[in-house]
C-alpha cells in the first residue's frame, strides 16, 4: 500500500510547501513540548531482546523518534563504540531480514514512536532500492538515514522514498556552505540531521559560539525541523538546544549506558533527560 | 555521463561532511590537469627522485625457456621504495603542495603505499599518519619499521578484518575530523571520484613509457600486457599505454588457495563478487547476499582487498580487459623461476602477473611480444617470502637473532 502522505503548509514566504508524514507528526508534537527526542540503537547489539527492552523503555518515556541502525560491515561514518556494536551484531549473525522482522514487530507494538532505519547504502542497494523502500513503507517505517549516500548519488532513492511518503533524511554539517545547505534542504524531507561537529559519532559536544552560529546558519537555510546529534548526554545539553533546534539526538550515550549499566537503566535515563 | 563514472561503476559516495573537501580536491586536480607545467614538474620529480623512466627489460632467458612469445618486463621495482606506488604518491604530494595542506594520511595493506607516502611526506615536509590493519602490521613489520623511521606515525586498526579495507575506513574517519589541514593520499585507483581518475592519471606514466620502449625494442605493439590487480593501479597504469591499440590486456587477481575454496580475493574472475557500493564508490565487491563484505585471502597483502577499481570493472564488463586468477602456490613457482632465470625478484603481488604470462607465452608465436608489469620488487617481502618458502636456514637465523635480543 502506497501512502502518499503529504500535507501542504504555507511557508514564511507565502509559498505552499509539501510536508510529509513525518514532518507533520513532528510539528504536532512540537505543539505540546519545546524540543523532541530522537534516540539511536544498533539492531542486534547486544541482542534483539535487549533492543526490544530498550525500545520499550524509550517508547514509554516520551522518545519521539528512534533510529534503528541495520548493521553493516563497513560503518565508515561511525566512531569506535558504534563500529564495535555493528561488528558484534554481525558476528552473532544478524541479517537484514532479521532487522525487518524486528522492526515490524516494534512498530506495531509502539505506535507512539516514529521509527526510522539508519544504515549504509550498500545494504539498501543489495536489497534493491525499490524493494527496500517499499517493504519499509509497508511495515510503517517513517524515514531513512543513509550517511554515505549524498543527494547527487541518491536521486532514485530520494524519488522513490518521496513517492512512498517516506522521509529521506538529509544532512547539514559545519563544513556545508549556506548555498549547499539550501540545496540539500530543497531535496530533504521529514527533518534535517545537523551534524554538530567534524568527526565521527560519539565525540562530545559543547555548545560554544561556533556551534550556536552554525545552528543559526542551519535555521536560516531551511524551514524543515532541525535535529542535532553527536555527543548529547544530559538534560543541560538538551536545555541548551531548546529554542535553537526541534529535536535532540542521543546516539552513543544510550549504547554506552546499556553496555555499562544494563537495559533497565534506560527508562530513568530518558526521564532524566527531559 | 555523470562525472566520476566509468560505465555504471564509480561515483562519489561521500558523507555530506566531506562534500566541500571533495569539491576543493576536484578543483585542484582539474586545475593541475589543465596546466601542462604540473605534468612537467611531475616528470622531473619522477626522473630525479624515482629513477624514471624505468627500463623495459627483455627477458631473454625466460623467452628461451618458454619458447613462445618474446617476454619483456616493465621494471616498476626500480622506483623509489621499490614499487609503482611512488608514481601515485609523488603526484598527490605535488597536488598537496598546491592545495597548501600540511598533513597527509594514508591507508596501507602491504605497507608499500604507506612507506611510499612516508617518503613523500618526509621529502615535502608534511606530517604523516598511516592507518594499517593490525593483521598487516604483524605480517609486514619491516615496513612499519621504515615508516616510523621516516617520521610517520603508524596507527594499527583493530576493527573488522583488520586488513586494508578497515584501514581505509579508519583513514576516512580521520579525514572527516581533520579535513581542513589534511589530504588523504589514497593508494590505489579506488574510492570516490576523483581518486580513481586521478590515480590512474599519475600511474599512466608506466604505460606511456612502456609504449615507447616496446616500439623501440620490438618494433611494434605487444600482443598482450599482463598486470596483477589489487585495487588496480599498476594495471591501469600500464594498460593506458595500449587501450587504443589491438593489444590484449590481462589483469591477474589473487586466486589465494583456489577460487573454489572461498579463500581468495578475486572479484572479476569467479562468481563470489557482486555489484555494491561502499568506501565511496560502486564496483564489484566480495560480499554476502546481505551486502556485508567478506574476508579475503592472498599470499600477497597488496592484493588482499574486497573491491576493484571502477575503471577496471568497466573495462572488464566491456570485454576490453580479460581477468584471470593465480593461486598462492603458482605465485611462488613463478617467483622462483623468475629469480633463477633472470636474476630479478618480483614482489608477491607482481608474481601473479608472471603466472598468467607463463601459462600463455608458450602457446604464442616468437613473432609476438608480451609485457609483464613488474609492479614491485620482492626483496622487501623477505619475511613473507622466506616464510612462504618455509626456508630452514632463514628460520634458524630468525631464532638466533631473537635469542640475541633476549640476552
Ligand atoms: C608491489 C605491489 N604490486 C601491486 C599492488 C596492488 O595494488 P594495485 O592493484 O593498485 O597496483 C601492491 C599494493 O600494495 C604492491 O605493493
Amino acid at each position: 500500500m502506497v501512502n502518499v502522505g503529504v500535507n501542504k503548509i504555507a511557508t514564511q514566504a507565502g509559498n505552499i510547501r509539501l510536508m510529509n508524514n513525518l514532518e507533520a507528526d513532528l510539528r504536532d508534537r512540537l505543539n505540546k513540548k519545546p524540543i523532541l527526542l530522537m534516540t539511536h540503537l544498533v539492531l542486534g547489539y547486544p541482542s534483539l531482546d535487549t533492543n526490544y527492552e530498550v525500545i520499550r523503555q524509550m517508547a514509554e518515556n516520551g522518545v519521539d523518534c528512534i533510529e534503528m541502525q541495520i548493521p553493516f560491515s563497513e560503518p565508515m561514518a561511525d566512531g569506535p563504540i558504534i563500529v564495535a556494536a555493528n561488528q558484534k551484531s554481525l558476528s552473532k549473525g544478524i541479517t537484514v531480514e532479521d532487522s525487518f522482522q524486528f522492526a515490524e514487530r516494534v512498530i506495531k507494538e509502539f505506535p507512539q514512536v516514529n521509527f526510522l532505519f539508519m544504515t549504509y547504502y550498500n545494504i539498501v542497494f543489495r536489497y534493491g532500492e525499490e524493494r527496500f523502500i517499499k517493504r519499509s513503507t509497508d511495515i510503517g517505517i517513517k524515514g531513512f538515514i543513509v550517511p554515505d549516500l549524498p543527494p547527487e548519488e541518491g536521486e532514485t532513492y530520494i524519488r522513490i522514498s518521496k513517492e512512498h511518503g517516506m522521509a529521506p533524511i538529509q544532512f547539514f554539517t559545519p563544513t556545508s556552505s549556506d548555498e549547499r545547505m539550501r540545496e540539500v534542504a530543497a531535496i530533504g524531507g521529514g527533518f534535517i540531521y545537523c551534524v554538530a561537529r567534524r568527526g565521527v559519532t560519539g565525540t562530545k559536544l559543547e555548545l560554544d559560539t561556533d556551534l550556536v552560529q552554525y545552528l543559526q546558519r542551519c535555521r536560516a537555510a531551511t524551514e524543515l525541523p532541525l535535529a542535532v546529534g553527536f555527543g548529547i548526554s544530559s538534560r543541560e545539553d538538551i536545555q541548551m538546544l531548546t529554542g535553537k533546534v526541534e529535536m535532540a539526538v542521543i546516539g552513543t550515550a544510550t549504547i554506552r549506558l546499556v553496555d555499562e549499566k544494563g537495559a533497565d537503566k534506560v527508562a530513568s535515563f530518558m526521564k532524566k533527560l527531559q | 555521463m555523470k562525472k566520476g563514472y566509468f560505465g555504471q561503476w564509480g561515483g562519489m559516495f561521500v558523507p555530506e561532511i566531506l562534500h566541500e573537501t571533495f569539491m576543493q580536491l576536484i578543483e585542484a586536480y582539474e586545475a593541475a590537469r589543465a596546466d601542462s607545467t604540473f605534468w612537467q614538474e611531475y616528470l622531473e620529480v619522477m626522473a630525479n627522485y624515482s629513477a624514471r623512466p624505468t627500463p623495459l627489460t627483455y627477458a631473454h632467458n625466460l623467452t628461451k625457456h618458454f619458447g613462445g612469445a618474446q617476454i619483456y618486463i616493465k621494471r616498476e621495482d626500480l622506483n623509489q621504495t621499490g614499487a609503482h606506488k611512488a608514481n601515485n604518491v609523488m603526484g598527490q604530494g605535488l597536488l598537496v603542495k598546491r592545495m597548501g595542506k600540511k598533513r597527509v594520511i594514508a591507508e596501507t595493506g602491504a605497507g608499500q603505499h604507506g612507506v611510499a607516502t612516508a617518503t613523500m611526506a618526509a621529502r615535502f615536509g608534511f606530517e604523516c599518519v598511516v592507518y594499517m590493519g593490525e593483521e598487516d602490521v604483524i605480517r609486514q613489520r619491516p615496513n612499519v619499521f621504515w615508516m616510523e623511521k621516516l617520521g610517520a606515525k603508524v596507527v594499527p586498526v583493530r576493527d573488522g578484518a583488520r586488513t586494508l579495507k578497515d584501514a581505509i575506513n579508519e583513514a576516512f574517519r580521520d579525514w572527516v575530523t581533520l579535513m581542513d589541514s589534511t589530504h588523504y593520499v589514497l593508494g590505489t585507483v579506488c574510492g570516490p571520484h576523483p581518486f580513481p581518475e586521478m590515480v590512474a592519471w599519475f600511474q599512466s606514466i608506466i604505460g606511456q613509457e612502456a609504449r615507447r620502449q616496446i616500439i623501440d625494442q620490438h618494433g611494434k605493439m605487444p600482443a598482450r600486457v599482463y598486470a596483477c590487480v589489487g585495487g588496480g593501479s599498476n594495471a591501469i597504469g600500464v594498460f593506458q599505454g595500449f587501450l587504443d591499440e589491438d593489444v590484449e590486456l590481462v589483469g591477474v587477481e589473487a586466486g589465494g588457495k583456489g577460487l573454489d575454496t572461498g579463500q581468495h580475493a578475486s572479484r572479476m574472475k569467479g562468481d563470489r563478487a557482486a555489484p555494491g557500493v561502499t568506501q565511496g564508490y560502486k564496483t564489484m565487491f566480495l560480499q554476502n547476499k546481505d551486502g556485508q563484505m567478506i574476508d579475503t585471502h592472498s599470499i600477497a597483502a597488496g592484493l588482499d582487498y574486497v573491491g576493484i577499481s571502477p575503471i577496471l570493472a568497466d573495462l572488464g564488463e566491456k570485454g576490453r580487459v580479460r581477468f584471470e586468477a593465480a593461486t598462492d602456490t603458482e605465485v611462488l613457482d613463478a617467483l622462483t623461476l623468475t629469480m633463477r632465470t633472470e636474476g630479478v625478484i618480483p614482489a608477491l603481488e607482481s608474481s601473479h602477473a608472471f603466472v598468467q604470462a607463463f601459462k600463455e607465452a608458450p602457446n604464442m608465436s616468437p613473432d609476438e611480444a608480451i609485457i609483464i608489469n613488474m609492479s614491485g620488487r620482492g626483496d622487501k617481502d623477505i619475511f613473507t617470502i622466506a616464510k612462504a618458502y618455509d626456508d630452514p636456514s632463514w628460520k634458524e637465523f630468525i631464532i638466533s637473532q631473537a635469542d640475541g635480543f633476549r640476552k
